[in-house]
């Protein structure tokens, strides 16, 4: 797979952009569900010549579905907008803007530089205050301005709520197809909206569970490709992957540290399953548990200090926490039912993980301590939750029950709220969401 | 009565020889009944007779049936396949899965050319990393009885397909426990 490296600066300050969030009347509480989405309007971006204009449109669009899909905005319809901006270093006229009930406005345009290089600049208004909030310039490739976009909704979404936005993100998933019985899995890559899927291998071997380093370069995944589960690594830059450790068990359940430097997997012998840690520079391996009984879905702390797990060492599936050396083993799941696949969220304040009880699957959320417990989302099977970058949002497989079960990956952000099923080309499951890309 | 002559004559002789070391005298010793004893029947020695009926004809081998030492002679004599069944979250062996697998472990050492993966399998309704170490211990246990029952083990190994490879698509108990099972994959891949 090519490099989407992107050319893209920010220039963040870009003229008067001065006001303080202090300043502005738009408050977005995030850490609520938003069932009252914040109006906000983004006509078209402004453009001199053909191409800038189409990457003006699109580049709005693409602003537009991103806010919309985050349920904490409610993207206006242009054909409402009364106001046509024709220069957007002029402060646009609020009345307009306000008979409308838009609450925020974006007013962009392209500028083409050379045939290489566009300039995507966009100011962010507080239409009730009738301030700037934000004055943004980013340059890139003309190819390349749907990253930019993503950027530019980074922006918005910062600005307006005070927290990183995490549009500019990738996801890494298992394509499905085939029927239930003979199903293929591959593993692919597509950006957090859904666009521009790819597959990241050639062959057909089944391969489960990718994770993402906190580089977003790498990838560490599950594969049969020697016939046996084993953990992989994959550089999404030059295609390069790599076999970590060939060990005369199953290796399997693998994520990164938060330093990207070592690997929490689990490892089977004689049955056993266990957690190791690997250094990814020595390749030595450091065993964590030693119950007898299955210990397995390790996920460290974004501090590195702690790691939670699965076990079922009580009797049934519940949630331990430990320290990063394994000492200080703690059970923090004492609900009704079972719980699995535990993730620690981005944030450090939050645990993600799967519940089962009455034969349905949900997605939960608990305080590292295990207080605080709640409850998502419920199907016949919710599994694999993974983090947006800024630990509000997850996404996670969803599966159909029967014969002609569909796998699906849908969204939910942390209030429970704002439930979607996200495009995907085919069914899809295993997704893992990237850090805002570098 | 010669019977009871000879009996009371008997029973004089004993108490004579006791009168030697105990003095005290047995007045009566013959007053229970005698039960007649059975007649002597005498049992003529077998006949011998000509078995009449022809010998019996010699069959070619049914063709419905397979052929020893095959991968499908495996399957039969493991009962259809060469799989076993788990409960629910559970991997111990039940006492049929144990049957089966002590067939299998005849069948492997008496064809000792063949090796086998034991591959473990659960049902969808398990997360998949959990699935996959539930799946491993199917295998494990699998694959330590047929050990135990003399095959050697370095000729058994073990893969967890966790719920990725159901052979039953469907969503209700039957289903899922079909799903739940170890399998005994004769030779496959046997080298990697």
């Amino acid at each position: 797979m090519k490099a989407v490296i992107a050319v893209l600066s920010a220039v963040i300050g870009w003229l008067m952009l001065t006001v303080s969030s202090a300043q502005a009347q738009i408050e977005i509480d995030i850490t609520k569900g938003n069932l009252d989405p914040t109006p906000i309007a983004v006509p078209d971006f402004i453009g001199t010549d053909a191409q800038s204009r189409q990457i003006g449109r699109d580049v709005a669009e693409v602003i537009r579905a991103d806010l919309e899909r985050s349920g904490l905005f409610k993207s206006l319809d242009p054909a409402s907008f009364l106001e046509t901006q024709t220069n957007i270093d002029y402060e646009p006229t609020f009345a307009d803007w306000r008979i409308i009930r838009a609450e925020a406005l974006v007013s962009g345009r392209i500028v083409t530089d050379s045939p290489t290089r566009v300039r995507v600049e966009f100011r962010l208004w507080d239409v009730f205050a009738g301030k700037q909030l934000a004055g943004i310039r980013f340059a890139t490739t003309p190819q390349n301005w749907r990253r930019s976009a993503h950027k530019a909704s980074d922006a918005i979404y910062k600005a307006l709520t005070g927290e990183d936005g995490y549009f500019d993100s990738r996801i890494v998933y298992i394509d499905e197809s085939g029927p239930k019985t003979n199903r293929k899995k591959r593993l692919a890559i597509m950006d957090q909206d859904g666009h521009s899927p790819q597959y990241l291998l050639a062959g057909s071997d089944l391969v489960l569970t990718p994770r993402f380093s906190p580089n977003s370069q790498k990838i560490t995944y599950m594969s049969y490709e020697n016939n046996r589960p084993q953990v992989y690594q994959l550089e999404i830059e030059t295609g390069r992957r790599e076999l970590l450790g060939d060990f005369p068990g199953m290796t399997f359940a693998p994520r990164f540290s938060p330093d990207g430097n070592k690997l929490i997997m689990s490892m089977s012998r004689r049955g056993n399953s266990d957690l190791y840690v690997m250094d990814l520079r020595s390749r030595s391996t450091n065993r964590l548990t030693t119950d007898p009984a299955i210990d397995v879905s390790g996920s460290f702390s974004p501090d590195g200090r702690k790691v939670v797990f699965n076990s079922d060492r009580g009797g049934s599936p519940q949630l331990y926490v430990m320290n990063a050396d394994g000492t200080g083993i703690k059970r923090i799941s004492f609900g009704k039912g079972r719980y699995n696949a535990p993730v620690w969220s981005p944030r450090g304040d939050k645990i993600a993980f799967v519940k089962s009880q009455g034969g349905k699957f949900s997605i939960g959320v608990m305080n590292p301590d295990g207080s605080g417990e709640r409850q998502l989302t419920e199907s016949y099977m919710d599994e694999g939750p993974t983090w947006s970058p800024n630990g509000r949002v997850i996404i996670f497989s969803r599966s159909t029950r029967g014969r002609n079960a569909k796998a699906e990956i849908w969204s939910v952000d942390l209030t429970g709220q704002n439930l979607r099923k996200m495009p995907t080309p085919g069914q899809a499951s295993d997704p893992a969401w990237s850090p805002i890309l570098p | 009565m010669t019977r009871k002559f000879i009996l009371a004559s008997f029973v004089g002789a004993s108490l004579m020889t006791a009168c030697a070391s105990q003095p005290d005298p047995v007045e009566e010793v013959v007053e229970a009944p005698i039960a007649a004893p059975e007649p002597v029947t005498q049992t003529p020695p077998p006949r011998v007779v000509q078995d009449t009926t022809p010998p019996p004809v010699v069959l070619p081998p049914d063709p419905n049936l397979p052929i020893p030492g095959t991968a499908d002679d495996f399957a039969y004599q493991s009962g259809g396949e060469p799989r076993v069944f788990f409960a629910y979250n559970r991997y111990e062996l039940t006492n049929e899965a144990r049957d089966v697998l002590r067939r299998q472990a005849n069948w492997l050492q008496i064809y000792s050319e063949y090796t086998a993966v034991i591959e473990g399998h659960a049902d969808e309704r398990g997360t998949r990393e959990y699935n996959l170490a539930l799946a491993e211990r199917r295998a494990d246990s699998v694959r330590a009885f047929l050990v135990s029952q003399g095959v050697t083990p370095n000729r058994l190994r073990t893969v967890s397909y966790g719920k990725e490879r159901p052979i039953d698509p469907r969503s209700n108990e039957e289903g899922w426990a079909r799903n739940r099972n170890g399998f005994t994959n004769l030779n496959s891949s046997s080298s990697s």
